[in-house]
């Protein structure tokens, strides 16, 4: 079995899969078990300046969207921060550090935008013992209202003074957790490694509103007949927050960074998906919500299963090998040409290809006597758009085309790499030297 | 001694209540809204559908099943009966397995089709529960119709009609209205009243009058119809049953399944409903796996379905002779009957076994003799009563196009109509098509 020890920042961890800090990591109680189950690390969740605590709604936190049989796609909450005493938390941390020395364990801290405040508390967060500290720069909802989270994470200028004070008063690994809410993810982390992070951590939640209730007229988790925006995790964000990554990864500014990946990651497949995009670790919330604690289990099976089928003895061996992989749209290959092929053994004659492609793309599938549906490659442009909503997975597929054919479509010859830059339809196409 | 399976000849009571309720319950109960969703999740809205062109009566499957999907049963429930105002009553009887989920392409792909009958039921209850009818007449149009037969055929002529403004008056020579629906379903595939019901519902659009024992021949006749009314739809089914032709057929215990079928449907109390200890079937088609199953969950001790060709040619479906053999039915398959044996009352079955010679059935000579305290004819249905006046073809009522007859003014659909399988779901079709020609030939 592989080895998924993993070194992030120094802090050594049995397996790349922690627990974002959230409401499954707000006391001992539920750690312990996690820590039980097999989590490789936990952020505990953010803690407040010394004071009365905040306090929380007593209606619904939480909305969802649902798939079929009511699998859940998408979590929204509106939950704050932790509403313990910030003494019953450090000392809660500090036991449970001294019982899993093996384990990460890292403490979220969100407190108001003044040196004073930081400096009050990053001594007493270090007596805990944890391995590092997470800045919470990211809740949308409530906290940021108070000039907190996401309020902090939009501005860059902000991110890299509160970077720069946790780096002056605590010495060991300062991970800055990320806001989604923002145009460009690539600022907010170029401020955070001005500041001196170790590390950043994306995404937090997406603003986000599941449901409106149509009788009541009103947002959904409804509290009282009204509603507020919540953030919004679970598997839907994790497109979002793959991309995200995928820059900060790539970003010259930013290369070289590291990241602990969050944002829907349900299985080991997401998991590994976001390490090969560059992220040290993942973080994992919603699947442990939704499903407790024990989906670690499948987690650190299915990823140690695919590194010895593909011969990786140690995380470090594919973080990041996909990066180099990403790229800008006008480098891609415009000589790449596919066509969708459609295996007939395999059809079910649904025709949702038909349908898609007929209705809403290129009149690119012909419908046959007998339910047969066929591509038609002189009007194939190859978009995939067929693969995507067959129901019958690898019954259409793209075939490349090899170099030299002519594609029926255009009447051109495959040829060799060549991209938007060198384009002649583009106006500022590079010219090669006459 | 209280009666129980083993207790011989034809006995009452072989079965306790409690086994009895159990046994005739729902044969798919319904489904609870999340099972509905998550069935309905199953489809996948197919471009051009073939369980669209599978149904009889052109029902919008994909769309009434994203209804369903969408949270809106009501309106899943309107698509349904907007082709075929029996569409409860067809989500329970129709042999779906060679209809719509036959071509269903997850049974194709996976051998588990989306289920589309239990889901059309899921619709329709709901709508039904709600006691709405979605439809209103039209203005009235003076036009009367008489139709002879309120079962499918008859009912949803009846309907359409009322619908455009007609005023229609059906005719029935049984008691009840509602024909197969009411008389000829197996208990386990309609209950709880369900037929009754839906007749009373279906009769909320107005314009309908039902006159029961009202037999054609014999208190109305096809001239005095057509001289009331501007047009006559004949649904009146198949009245007579085919007999064996044996000697001994008229002995006790030798009995036709339909009738036996329409008793056990008319119990008020099952436990009272005589059934023997020893059945045979003799037959191969839906009346027979109906009668055979329904005997043995009466608490007949064996039963047996004989049939004299070979299993695949029987025309119960498979799922209806997996349904019998689930149910501890033995099905024998190339026999046919020679003789009934017994003393008064029935003993045992005589059959020959057969066998296909190019194609022709043939007897082989050997025999084998089943005991037998009663057995029951389910070896097909003929037209009785037709008028005169009307032509027959093939021992059916000849229509050509929507159910026009030979006479002009006269139109005919469901079983007693040539064309078409003998279905609940083909004799809607026929009566709903028939109605729309007529009203193109009233209003022309």
């Amino acid at each position: 079995m592989a080895d998924l020890t993993t070194d992030f920042l120094g802090i050594k961890s049995p397996n790349p899969f922690w627990l974002a800090s959230a409401p499954p990591t707000d006391k001992e109680y539920n750690v312990r078990r996690a820590f039980d189950a097999g989590w490789g690390g936990v952020v505990w969740k953010t803690l407040g300046a010394e004071g009365p605590p905040v306090v929380n709604v007593n209606g619904p936190r939480y909305g969802a969207i649902w798939g079929a049989d009511r699998r859940l796609l998408g979590l929204n909450n509106i939950e704050l921060i932790t509403d313990r005493p910030l003494e019953v938390n450090l000392e809660e941390m500090t036991r449970v550090k001294k019982d899993y020395p093996d384990r990460a364990l890292i403490a979220s801290i969100m407190v108001p935008c003044d040196e004073a405040s930081w400096k009050a508390i990053l001594p007493r967060v270090a007596e805990t013992g944890c391995d590092g500290i997470e800045l919470n720069f990211g809740c949308p909802h409530g906290m940021s209202e108070r000039g907190m989270g996401a309020a902090v994470g939009q501005v860059p200028e902000y991110i890299q003074m509160v970077t720069e004070w946790c780096k002056m008063y605590y010495d060991r690994p300062v991970i800055v957790k990320l806001t989604p809410n923002i145009t460009d993810i690539r600022k907010p982390a170029e401020a955070a490694r001005a500041g001196g992070a170790d590390a950043v951590s994306l995404i937090n939640t997406i603003n986000s509103i599941t449901h409106v209730d149509l009788d009541l007229m009103a947002p959904e988790p409804t509290i009282d007949g009204k509603g507020s925006h919540g953030g919004y995790c679970g598997p839907a964000v994790k497109p979002i927050a793959l991309s995200m990554v995928s820059e900060i990864a790539r970003n010259p500014a930013t290369h070289g960074l590291p990241i602990s990946g969050i944002g829907g990651i349900t299985t080991w497949r997401d998991a590994a998906e976001f390490m090969v995009m560059g992220c040290g670790n993942v973080q994992v919330c919603t699947a442990a919500m939704t499903y407790g604690f024990k989906v670690v289990q499948e987690m650190i099976s299915g990823l140690s299963q695919w590194m010895d089928e593909k011969g990786y003895t140690s995380t470090d061996q594919f973080i990041g090998k996909a990066v180099p992989n990403v790229t800008d749209w006008q480098y891609l290959n415009l000589n790449y040409v596919t066509k969708a092929k459609i295996d007939q053994d395999a059809c079910i004659s649904c025709g949702r290809c038909y349908a898609a492609c007929e209705d809403t793309s290129h009149q690119a599938i012909a419908m046959k006597e007998g339910r047969v549906f066929e591509v038609i490659d002189e009007e194939c442009v190859a978009c995939n758009l067929c693969v995507n909503v067959c129901p019958v997975e690898d019954c259409i597929t793209m075939v490349e085309m090899d170099k030299g054919a002519v594609d029926p479509r255009t009447g051109v010859e495959v040829g060799d790499y060549a991209n938007w830059t060198q384009h002649p339809n583009n106006p500022m196409a590079v010219k090669a030297a006459e | 001694m209280t009666p129980s399976p083993r207790t011989d000849g034809i006995a009452a009571g072989r079965l306790d209540e409690a086994h009895l309720d159990r046994n005739f319950s729902d044969l798919h109960p319904p489904y609870e809204p999340h099972e509905a969703h998550v069935a309905a999740d199953r489809c996948y809205f197919c471009h051009d559908a073939p369980c669209m062109e599978a149904c009889p009566t052109s029902i919008d499957i994909p769309l009434f099943i994203r209804q369903i999907a969408t949270g809106t049963p009501e309106a899943a429930a309107k698509t349904i009966f907007e082709q075929n105002i029996l569409g409860g009553m067809c989500a329970r009887v129709c042999p779906t397995e060679t209809l719509c989920e036959e071509v269903c392409v997850r049974e194709v792909a996976e051998g588990k089709p989306v289920e589309i009958g239990r889901l059309q039921r899921y619709a329709t209850d709901r709508m039904m529960a709600r006691d709405v009818h979605p439809f209103t007449r039209a203005a009235p149009t003076g036009k009367r119709v008489a139709i002879v037969g309120a079962g499918p055929a008859g009912l949803a002529c009846a309907h359409r009609l009322a619908m455009k403004g007609h005023d229609v008056v059906i005719h029935d020579a049984r008691e009840k209205p509602g024909g197969l629906n009411e008389y000829g379903i197996a208990s386990y595939k309609s209950t709880g009243g369900f037929a009754q019901a839906e007749v009373d519902w279906l009769l909320e659009i107005g314009g309908i009058t039902i006159q029961t024992g009202s037999v054609l021949g014999r208190d109305v006749t096809l001239e005095g119809l057509k001289a009331d009314h501007d047009a006559v739809f004949l649904g009146m089914g198949l009245a007579g049953v085919n007999a064996l032709g044996l000697t001994g057929d008229d002995m006790a215990g030798s009995l036709d399944a339909v009738s036996f079928i329409a008793d056990l449907r008319q119990a008020d109390d099952l436990a009272t409903l005589p059934v023997g200890r020893d059945v045979v079937v003799i037959g191969g088609g839906m009346t027979a796996v109906d009668a055979a199953v329904q005997s043995k969950l009466l608490g007949a001790q064996t039963v047996t379905i004989a049939y004299r060709r070979g299993q695949d040619r029987m025309a119960a479906s498979v799922f209806e002779q997996e349904l019998a053999t689930a149910k501890g039915v033995h099905i024998l398959t190339n026999v046919q009957p020679v003789a009934l044996h017994g003393n008064g009352k029935l003993e045992a079955v005589e059959f020959e076994y057969t066998e296909d010679r190019d194609g022709r059935l043939a007897g082989t000579g050997e025999t084998v003799r089943i005991p037998a305290d009663q057995c029951f004819r389910a070896i097909g249905q003929t037209l009785e009563g037709a008028p005169e006046a009307l032509e027959i073809a093939g021992g059916k009522i000849a229509v050509t196009g929507a159910g026009r007859t030979s006479v002009a003014g006269v139109w005919a659909g469901g079983d007693c109509a040539l064309g078409g399988d003998d279905l609940t779901v083909t004799a809607v079709a026929e009566g709903r098509d028939a109605a729309e020609d007529i009203h193109a030939a009233l209003m022309a």
